[in-house]
């Protein structure tokens, strides 16, 4: 057993770094640090800058254009961009849908979408969720019906994120009504958003953002050769993209960058005349997740590190996104505690609707009580903390 | 003891639980927050015409002389209803302050139109360093040949934008935070000096903060010279974060109920959520959280206006605490237990939840009093 990283593996963070710095400018990476929103040109524009390093799409093999790495190198990458301030990659083509049509999709379907997804050409969102059919996802009813070449979709996708800049959607449809188990009669299906009888309404959330749409369909026309893999299969192919997207929640890159930020912003509030970080009590709040946070991230090294043996990331992964969120929200709510009463100035920018104005206190405080509002989603999506607490009952613990 | 209200104050609680349900719908709301003012004059007038701005001024001065315990009833049905209208700042917090001030030209003239809700006087106290701490006042105000001149900074004042005059604590004396030397002054909203920038907050009630930059007051704006100025401000906070914690205990209540309701109604694998025990658990200890912030939001009732302020001290922090750590709590899963829907602005969830966020953070959140009842063994 060793912790520590090898020598190739040090200097390939170097590397990373070294990329960094001379790439991302600092005020994007200002953006990010400092809890703004990033603008959806700077989404498109740094998944450019990656692609051309040949860094686009970390976690594909090399044949589809992917970097080929392994885990560790991977987890490496993706620290360093955290840390540095990189925008969070936008999951839905390069974490979600690509994998999924690397493993399922045929060669058509591969050269079609996969390099547009590289270079950013192409912005993708997900159809699964729906008014009805949230932690129960099989019990899904937009129906696809097939007429000839093409099925004709009906339905109402729900929690659909930045939906309303995306050209692409991949979408559970139900092509049998009378499959005998809900999960039989699924397909998965490639819909471009310009289709016909496609509208996105904007749900707008408790913290004022407008991140998550619907999106309906009536009668929209899909050409049968934007199915991936087999009629009735979609179930497989979207358990398949569930566990992807499970593994890349746990955020502890990102994590590691918040709480710096809050060990900065404690040391520049006061308590009582003393810096905050000074006050025992707060200092504790501190210790204790910085103490979950090197946990999990052993905990993740260690299904890396099984992951790279071979063994295929199991139902464990599940601990990473329980932790990993859970820690995540300890940390909005620290940060929003950490600046007392100037937590509460809540004004939305004139220039942008997706940022803050600074109307009172110090300029880091004014996105604070937004992010804890807006955090509360991570233990909700993505399958709810409760459903993986399930899934370990279940696959790990045979309960 | 007992745990029973009389019957008039079960009358109030009835009518003013009555009041919220028919004039304070979500939608009614929604209208209010996004006005100009964002609250609703039309609605102040009402509770002015039912007595509620009357509750907190003494019989003397046109007022109705009632207590904690009515002040709790009204602030438990303002919680469920989510009440955006001045009412803690301006009909808890000012008249008791103005009372507890001793300073009887003052309090003829103020409080029987606080009584008739015809002025709102607005508390400017806390400030950016003070974090609970209501001794923490650096606002000096220096004597100057026939008056007072004010410099200094106060932050987040809740209903600032609404206020018809502004009573701002500031210091004649001592360093920031000796309880000798801080004084009450009547500082007109139009003051030469006078900076007020107002927002929005996290729970959508408007504030400001004050920027006093050599405001120039006559002797007369100086309230209750010869009474003990912090004694009064801690007074009156007291009786304001008994009020606060009526209000978290209504919202508490409001978000627990609709929160079971919606999991009786989701259905998700064949059956109604709220079938699964872990579910039902969690419940559970909303519920038994709820429960506890109710028996500490009674105890600060009844322990507010105790003449001991080192029994109140620790009477309201423990309060505080347990409001503040139950409504975190509260707030947190009542979103989890709704999913998705919880997160967004068409459900009163999410509204609540900002609220219990916000009443957290105003006057020492459940960590602050945590800390202040600790020391409070020391002694």
């Amino acid at each position: 057993m060793d912790l520590n990283f090898t020598a190739d593996e040090l200097a390939f963070r170097e590397e990373v770094r070294a990329f960094l710095r001379e790439h991302l400018p600092q005020e994007l990476s200002d953006r990010v640090k400092n809890g703004l929103a990033v603008r959806v040109e700077d989404y498109r524009w740094w998944q450019k800058v990656l692609f051309e390093r040949g860094w686009g799409a970390p976690t594909w093999p090399k044949e589809f254009g992917g970097t080929g790495w392994d885990p560790v190198r991977l987890h490496i990458f993706e620290e360093e961009l955290a840390l540095a301030g990189a925008p969070k990659p936008v999951p839905f083509g390069l974490r979600m849908v690509g994998p999924v049509i690397i493993a399922f999709g045929n060669a058509e379907q591969q050269k079609r979408f996969l390099p547009r997804i590289l270079n950013a050409e192409d912005w993708w969102c997900q159809g699964y969720s729906e008014p009805g059919a949230g932690s129960d996802l099989a019990s899904l009813k937009t129906r696809a019906e097939r007429h000839g070449d093409y099925y004709i979709v009906n339905g109402q996708k729900t929690w659909n994120t930045m939906g309303q800049h995306a050209n692409w959607i991949f979408c559970l449809v139900r092509t049998d009504p009378n499959a005998p188990k809900p999960q039989q009669g699924i397909s998965f299906l490639l819909i471009d958003m310009k289709t016909p009888g496609i509208t996105v309404r904007p749900i707008v959330t408790l913290d004022g953002a407008h991140e998550v749409n619907e999106v309906w369909f009536e009668n929209v026309k899909v050409p049968v050769e934007n199915r991936i893999g087999e009629e009735n299969k979609g179930w497989t192919y979207a358990k398949f993209l569930l566990g992807h997207e499970r593994t890349s929640i746990a955020g502890i890159g990102s994590s590691k960058r918040e709480l710096g930020r809050l060990k900065a912003i404690a040391q520049n509030e006061t308590k009582n005349g003393r810096p905050l970080i000074e006050d025992p009590f707060f200092a504790a709040r501190i210790a204790q997740v910085e103490i979950d946070l090197m946990a999990l991230e052993i905990t993740a090294l260690r299904a890396l590190s099984a992951e790279s043996k071979n063994r295929a990331p199991g139902p464990e992964a599940s601990i990473l996104k329980i932790k990993g969120t859970e820690i995540q929200q300890a940390l909005s709510e620290l940060l929003m505690y950490a600046v007392g009463s100037y937590a509460l100035p809540f004004e939305r920018s004139s220039a942008d609707e997706n940022d803050f104005a600074s109307v009172a206190g110090p300029d880091y405080a004014a996105p604070l009580a937004g992010t804890y509002c807006n955090m509360r989603k991570v233990t909700i999506y993505g399958g709810s903390n409760e459903i993986q607490r399930n899934i370990i009952a279940q696959m790990v613990l045979g309960l | 003891m007992h745990f029973t209200f009389t019957d008039e104050q079960q009358l109030l609680a009835d009518t003013v639980q009555r009041f919220v349900r028919e004039h304070y719908s979500f939608e009614d709301r929604r209208e209010i927050l996004s006005s100009p003012e964002g609250w609703s004059r039309a609605i102040w007038q009402e509770l002015a015409g039912l007595g509620l701005t009357a509750i907190n001024v003494p019989e003397e001065h046109g007022g109705l002389g009632a207590g904690p315990v009515e002040t709790m009833l009204v602030m438990n049905a303002f919680g469920a209803g989510l009440l955006l209208e001045p009412y803690l700042s301006a009909a808890v917090l000012a008249p008791s302050l103005i009372a507890q001030l001793g300073d009887s030209d003052v309090a003829a003239e103020l409080l029987p139109q606080i009584a008739a809700g015809e002025l709102i006087a607005i508390v400017a106290h806390q400030e950016p360093q003070t974090r609970g701490k209501l001794n923490s006042i650096a606002t000096r105000a220096e004597k100057n040949g026939d008056g007072y001149v004010l410099q200094g900074k106060k932050n987040v004042v809740a209903h600032a934008p609404a206020a018809n005059e502004f009573l701002v604590t500031a210091r004649t004396s001592g360093k920031a935070t000796d309880t000798a030397g801080v004084r009450v002054f009547r500082v007109p909203t139009d003051a030469s000096g006078l900076k007020i920038t107002a927002y929005r907050t996290l729970d959508g009630t408007r504030a400001a903060d004050l920027e006093l930059d050599r405001v120039r007051l006559p002797t007369s704006s100086l309230v209750g010279a010869d009474s003990d100025g912090f004694a009064a401000i801690e007074a009156a906070h007291h009786v304001a974060v008994s009020a606060l914690c009526a209000e978290a205990v209504g919202i508490m209540k409001a978000v627990n109920a609709t929160t079971v309701e919606y999991t009786k109604n989701r259905k998700q694998f064949g059956q109604p959520i709220s079938r699964f025990q872990v579910l039902q658990h969690r419940m559970v200890d909303m519920f038994i959280q709820a429960e506890q912030a109710t028996s500490m939001s009674y105890l600060a009732a009844i322990k507010c206006q105790d003449a001991d302020p080192s029994a109140r001290r620790r009477a309201l922090s423990a309060a505080k605490c347990v409001i503040g750590q139950a409504g975190r709590f509260i707030a947190q899963q009542a979103v989890q237990l709704h999913g998705g829907m919880g997160m967004t602005d068409e459900l009163m969830v999410s509204h609540y939840f900002k609220r219990l966020t916000a009443i957290d953070l105003t006057w020492g959140d459940a960590d602050f009093h945590l800390q202040q009842f600790a020391e409070s063994l020391r002694t």
